[in-house]
């Protein structure tokens, strides 16, 4: 294992208080528990929005606090979900008035610890309303599994609705728009090698240099087949057919078209994969009416990338242009 | 074992109602039975998880520890008689709920919430009692595992902790119905689980994230359903009055999973 850290229990604690440090006057870090706030919370009137999951993923969740995305994120251990401790304390502290909304990614221990969360601030009086997002198509969503996992929707789901709530829109509001997202997005990734934990000290698993993962999670879970390293063509085929054959995207869609990266794959390879999606998009009718292009939803060192794509309407694109001022997206602020 | 004692958690053919001092020792039980195998939990845990079970639950009763009466850290049974005295006259809803928040907020993943809410439960059935007689155990423990099952949603046979905690919760309750002594009980729920834990082994994982491996999940023993086991067994030995980390001999060498993720 090589990675730039001093001891591997340290990461996450020394992680925050590098941020603290960057964002001084922006956000707000916490300890004991962990969580990060945006310095003028709360915002009276205003809906609060808290997210929160593992470390690992930088960006998402703590680079997402700010003016028009997120009121707080909870960091929990490298991958593993922060606890209802440092929720409850999140969702009091932004809490306006008007009432909170968890965004949730559906893992099986996030949504635990945030609905005893929720328990424990609906005891305190609080109004707490919560939304799991599940894009991820590389997994069955069944009475069997734990359903499909979150992921890059989760980025645009954070933004869309920090957008509305900014507007003061209400509640119940904002987390129809949120479930809206939800329903509208869905997503497929690829790996090229594995992550590397850093309490663990060795890759999550095994990849030959000539072996891909598709349909990985952002743990590095199994996805739908290893299979031998193609083009960034054929890898694009493979990975956008699936989410457009699962909503199913159709001619005359507008979209937005969101290539993430995994952490270990430079931007170069991103550009390269979006301008085949626009290919792939195009021979289908399908119109890219906005893009996301970088590294938002990571899985530590892992090379890689996913796709995912939301379909639009006018209310939607409206508010993904909104401004927004947060470390990790920033615009029209 | 025969039910002729009726003396404290000493008493070498058992206690004859759970309190305080006998909780205490069965958390530094299940603490130090968890620590020993800390990295066989995990092991299950990396077959058809996430590999951090071990890891976190052995972080989450260090913690319980320190927020134990006498405060000692070790898990070791060297508290004096007089604090013994004093610990077991204590309530037992105040203990068991001040363990359930203490594991929620410091074990993380799905395990911290799941055993956080068995003691959080566990205490809302206990209350201000300070001792419970065998039918009271059953039916605190019963409480406890229907808390577990409310907070996962999962049924029998999905490959989770549920599998080893209702077979145990129903012994109880069954060895309380035909009269059983407290340690009779508290032995068949361990035997129970154990029974449980092992018929994970060939089930297809319905819950967690071992859920996305479908069949592939079949032939681990699930890691959850493995510290249930660790809990009731060290219950069992506590309740018997002897020195209750010595509990080698179930467990399982083989893996599984239905608690990790984040």
């Amino acid at each position: 294992m090589k990675k730039l850290i001093n001891r591997p229990e340290d990461v996450v604690r020394e992680e925050l208080a590098g941020i603290a440090l960057v964002h001084a006057g922006r956000l707000v870090v916490h300890t004991d528990p962990h969580w990060i706030a945006r310095a003028d919370a709360p915002v009276q009137g205003k809906v609060g929005i808290v997210s929160g999951g593992g470390s690992g993923h930088e960006p998402l969740h703590g680079g997402f606090v700010g003016r028009g995305m997120l009121d707080a994120a909870c960091p929990g251990e490298v991958f593993t979900s922060p606890t209802p401790d440092q929720m409850l304390a999140a969702t009091q502290a932004v809490d306006g008035g008007a009432g909170v909304l968890h965004i949730v990614k559906n893992y099986t221990g996030d949504v635990m610890n945030f609905e005893m969360a929720a328990d424990l601030a609906r005891d305190e009086g609080l109004v707490v309303e919560q939304v799991v997002i599940d894009d991820d198509v590389a997994v069955k969503d069944s009475l069997y599994t734990a359903g499909r996992r979150g992921v890059g929707a989760t980025v645009l789901a954070e933004k869309i609705c920090g957008a509305a709530a900014e507007q003061g829109r209400p509640l119940a509001e904002v987390a129809g728009l949120c479930r809206a997202v939800n329903e509208r997005s869905r997503s497929m990734g690829v790996a090229l090698t594995s992550c590397t934990v850093p309490m663990n000290g060795k890759p999550t698993f095994e990849l030959g240099d000539d072996e891909m993962e598709v349909g990985v999670g952002i743990h590095g879970e199994p996805g739908r087949e290893r299979r031998p390293l193609t083009s960034a063509h054929e890898i694009v085929e493979v990975l956008a057919g699936a989410v457009v054959d699962d909503l199913p995207f159709v001619s005359g869609d507008r979209v937005l078209a969101f290539v993430n990266g995994m952490g270990g794959t430079p931007l170069m390879e991103l550009y390269v994969v979006y301008g085949e999606l626009h290919r792939f998009l195009d021979q289908r009718g399908v119109a890219i009416a906005r893009n996301l292009v970088g590294s938002y939803a990571t899985s530590l060192d892992m090379a890689g990338c996913s796709i995912t794509l939301l379909k639009l309407d006018d209310e939607l694109t409206r508010l993904w242009d909104a401004p927004v001022d947060t470390p990790g997206l920033r615009w029209g602020a | 074992m025969s039910a002729m004692g009726a003396g404290g958690a000493a008493d070498p053919v058992g206690a004859a109602a759970v309190d305080a001092g006998v909780a205490v020792a069965w958390l530094r039980a299940f603490a130090a039975h968890v620590a020993a195998r800390r990295d066989e939990l995990t092991e299950l845990d990396a077959a058809i998880g996430d590999a951090d079970h071990g890891v976190n639950m052995d972080r989450g009763l260090q913690a319980v520890l320190g927020k134990l009466p006498d405060g000692a850290a070790t898990g070791a049974s060297g508290s004096t008689a007089a604090e013994g005295g004093r610990i077991a006259a204590a309530a037992l809803g105040p203990l068991f709920r001040t363990v359930g928040m203490t594991l929620v907020s410091t074990v993380g993943g799905a395990a911290g919430p799941l055993y956080g809410t068995f003691f959080l439960e566990l205490g809302r059935a206990t209350g201000e009692r300070t001792e419970l007689n065998t039918a009271e155990w059953a039916a605190a423990v019963t409480a406890a595992v229907a808390g577990v099952q409310a907070r996962g949603k999962a049924e029998p046979g999905d490959k989770t902790m549920v599998d080893a905690l209702l077979p145990a919760a129903s012994a109880l309750r069954d060895a309380a119905a035909s009269g059983a002594s407290l340690a009779e009980a508290a032995e068949a729920a361990a035997s129970a689980a154990e029974r449980g834990m092992r018929a994970t082994t060939p089930l297809v994982a319905c819950k967690g994230r071992a859920s996305y491996l479908g069949e592939r999940s079949a032939g681990h023993q699930d890691p959850g359903a493995t510290s249930s086991w660790m809990l009731l067994e060290t219950a069992a030995a506590a309740i018997a009055g002897g020195h209750a980390a010595d509990v080698s001999g179930g467990g399982g060498s083989e893996a599984a999973g239905g608690t990790g993720a984040e």
